[in-house]
């Protein structure tokens, strides 16, 4: 127990360790974090008056968050997979880095489903046994369920590794490697519950296919490793942790056929809603077209096709592909696209038109830019914590001794920057 | 003022404790008024008195009959506190043998909306500038109509998109087929006729099936009710309803307190608070006691009948029985109780 608190202090000393750039970066996002606590505050004093949502769009851009990190958490599985199903040595090194990344992940999602509740106060009704928990009737408390399991078996997952290294221990293979094998589905599991969140109401025909989940888990597995390829390029060149080139390889070969897979389904979609032209694809043309002069999605839809049709087309081509100077640029371009192919370009046209058929434009209020923004800094802020001190044990600069004090001591003699 | 006040009366007629209290009230007035130039201002002021009791108890629906008595108690003394007039508020539950429905004439109904202005005034809606809450929508339909002066050239509306119902060649912002912001000098107008929409209370209810807190069910009545207090928002059920029925309290309700409707029940026109949802039951606070609703109530044309499904007698199965009679949305087997017909 006692190296247990140990580890838990070296490994947020490690994690809060740094040089002006760190302290200079988490400055920044505590910055976005206190107009987040000042936009909550509002909210909840004032109601959610103060965002733009209104009768006719009661879901906007908290949800469409909601929904896209929820993607990002369960892409963490595109490490996961390759590292353990397919045996890949560079991934296997730093897979817990990916486990980090969906910790934060499924973090930034429990506070934009939060900040979407017009009464967080009472948000103790849905716990099983103090509240009432409508399961499994309801979607939403099947999502919560899936959500809150993954958080916990990336949580178990990812320490009982970190600790075990800390310690110098053997890993208990089939313990870890039962809960790693578990992740990897519920992360499918977390991203499918999430469609079925928002697929299976009738009432809202743009989103009532059956193509939800996989167009889901295609675009999270696009969007996903995009984030991951930057994340790890920026711990390649800020810790002395090593990733070898190769993983790069493999996450931009997944990100390149998801999206190439995706953007099939965009089509199919596209095709099966126009052809025929119903009244249910009416809020796919006012995404697509705008309708009578209401447009204001029709610029995001088509800025999202060009960042994601031209990512794919560019990462199709090996050499550019494997030129890691230039895959980060094509990853935030692919990663911008699907945010809002899969952010407001899902959730405001499921809405609009309303089930009477009235169109409103819904324009997020600056409360809501500061709430979202907030969560992200708040995402950024646990995920730089949680890679420096996972990388700070993966390097063996945090280890534990028998003494009292910390002790930080590593092969390496360059002291981390960031 | 009590004797010893009078005692220490300044010069000026003032107490010092009167001064004392005004100048802390003037202190507090400054800081919150700095704190409202931060902020947008508007002091929660019908939240301030609710009591923790109110704040953990139970969904209602779980509740002992006891536990509902001090609920409901409760809500009186804060409700009357509040609005300065006795207010009663009812917990009446479904009595046995009735299953409500209810019919509306399309034919007859001439859109004066005294029906939405009276939902309003009985349930206690929010009223007001900053939010209006309207449980009753009357949609506007364009009658069929043809005229050659309207095509475009290629005799297809491009401009307006593909032609929808009658309304084709109307402007932006509006519905398909009908829309419910209509404001003639006079109705019924000559070249439409209105459908009014409201909860159809389904016996399958979208709205309940998805609610994770099961704070809106479906009572033996067949009225699906809401209890305000256990709803945390998530407005999952203003999604899932595919009549756009339901209604979110986006700030704090607008009830000015000599507007309000003393009678009320717990699971109807009760005043409502921030965040939670709302829609039509069927005047819960009526019906229970064997009176109309109110919108049947005021009905100039006699456009609505409700009644008690289960009685062969009633006004809501004799329509059934001899009239044209449809339900919006059949496809989606939600099974609303709401019937709309024509002689």
């Amino acid at each position: 127990m006692k190296r247990f608190i140990q580890f838990v202090i070296d490994f947020l000393r490690s994690g809060f360790t740094g040089g002006v750039l760190f302290w200079a970066w988490m400055l920044f996002l505590s910055f976005f974090i206190m107009l987040w606590g000042y936009g909550e505050f509002v909210q909840i004093r004032d109601g959610m008056i103060v965002t733009g949502l209104n009768d006719q769009v009661s879901w906007g851009f908290y949800l469409a968050n909601f929904v896209f990190m929820v993607g990002v958490a369960a892409a963490a599985v595109t490490v996961v997979f390759p590292a353990y199903v397919y045996k890949h040595r560079e991934l296997h090194r730093i897979v817990v880095l990916g486990e980090m990344l969906a910790i934060a992940a499924v973090i930034m999602c429990l506070l934009f489903v939060t900040a979407h509740m017009g009464r967080p106060d009472r948000l103790w009704h849905i716990f099983p046994v103090i509240g009432i928990f409508n399961w499994p009737h309801a979607m939403l408390t099947w999502d919560v369920l899936v959500l809150t399991g993954y958080l916990l078996l990336n949580i178990v997952g990812g320490f009982y590794f970190l600790y075990k290294k800390y310690s110098d221990a053997e890993l208990n293979k089939a313990f870890y490697l039962s809960v790693v094998y578990i992740a990897i589905v519920w992360a499918l599991s977390i991203h499918t519950v999430t469609a079925f969140l928002i697929n299976t109401m009738p009432a809202r025909p743009m989103w009532f296919h059956s193509m939800m989940p996989i167009k889901f888990i295609t675009t999270a597995f696009a969007a996903g490793p995009s984030l991951i390829i930057i994340v790890f390029l920026l711990v390649r060149r800020f810790t002395p942790l090593k990733i070898a080139d190769e993983a790069f390889h493999v996450l931009s070969q997944i990100v390149v056929w998801c999206l190439g897979i995706a953007l099939f389904l965009t089509l199919s979609e596209i095709v099966t809603e126009l052809y025929p032209s119903t009244e249910h694809s009416l809020g796919l043309q006012y995404l697509m077209f705008g309708h009578h002069g209401l447009n204001s999605l029709v610029p995001f839809f088509w800025t999202a096709m060009v960042l994601m049709i031209g990512g794919f087309i560019l990462l199709l081509i090996p050499k550019v592909r494997k030129n890691l100077m230039a895959l980060p640029f094509i990853c935030i371009a692919v990663f911008i696209g699907i945010y809002i192919e899969k952010g407001v370009g899902l959730m405001l046209p499921g809405v609009t038109p309303t089930p009477i058929g009235e169109f409103a434009e819904y324009t997020p209020s600056s409360i809501e830019f500061m709430v979202v923004g907030g969560i992200w800094a708040i995402g950024f802020f646990i995920l730089t914590v949680l890679i420096k001190g996972a990388s700070g044990v993966l390097l063996s600069e945090v280890r534990y001794t028998e003494k009292a004090s910390p002790s930080i001591r590593g092969e390496q003699t360059r002291p981390a920057t960031i | 003022m009590s004797k010893e006040e009078t005692k220490v009366k300044g010069p000026n007629g003032t107490s010092r404790r009167d001064f004392l209290r005004k100048a802390g009230s003037y202190t507090a007035a400054s800081l919150s008024g700095t704190a409202m130039l931060l902020s947008d201002p508007k002091p929660a002021k019908a939240t301030a008195n609710v009591s923790w009791a109110e704040h953990f108890q139970k969904n209602y629906r779980l509740m002992t009959d006891e536990e509902k008595k001090e609920a409901v108690t409760r809500l009186e003394h804060r409700y009357s506190e509040e609005f300065g007039k006795k207010v009663e508020v009812d917990d009446a539950p479904a009595m046995d043998g009735v299953l409500f429905g209810y019919a509306l004439n399309i034919q007859k109904c001439i859109g004066c909306r005294r029906c939405v202005k009276a939902c309003v005034a009985e349930n206690n809606q929010s009223r007001g500038e900053n939010q209006q809450i309207e449980w009753i929508r009357v949609l506007r339909m364009e009658k069929g109509k043809f005229s050659a002066e309207d095509r475009d050239r290629q005799g297809y509306p491009e401009d307006y998109g593909v032609q929808v119902g009658g309304n084709a060649y109307k402007p932006a912002g509006v519905v398909l087929e009908g829309q419910h912001y209509y404001e003639p000098d006079l109705v019924p107008e000559k070249d439409a006729f209105y459908l009014p929409m409201q909860c159809m209370q389904c016996e399958k209810p979208p709205c309940v099936k998805v609610c994770p807190v099961r704070t809106t069910y479906r009572d033996p009545d067949g009225i699906v009710v809401i209890d305000y207090n256990w709803c945390i928002g998530c407005r999952m059920c203003i999604g899932a309803c595919p009549y756009w029925a339901r209604r979110f309290n986006w700030g704090e309700p607008d009830l000015p307190a000599q507007e309000m409707n003393p009678d009320t029940h717990y699971l109807g026109n009760r005043p409502r608070m921030k965040g939670v949802v709302e829609k039509c039951t069927f005047c819960v606070q009526r019906t229970r006691k064997g009176r109309w609703t109110a919108c049947v109530e005021v009905c100039p044309v006699g456009a609505r009948k409700m009644g008690n499904l289960l009685d062969p007698e009633s006004d809501v199965r004799k329509v059934l029985a001899s009239k044209k009679v449809f339900r919006l949305r059949a496809d989606l087997n939600t099974y609303p109780k709401f019937f709309y017909f024509m002689e």
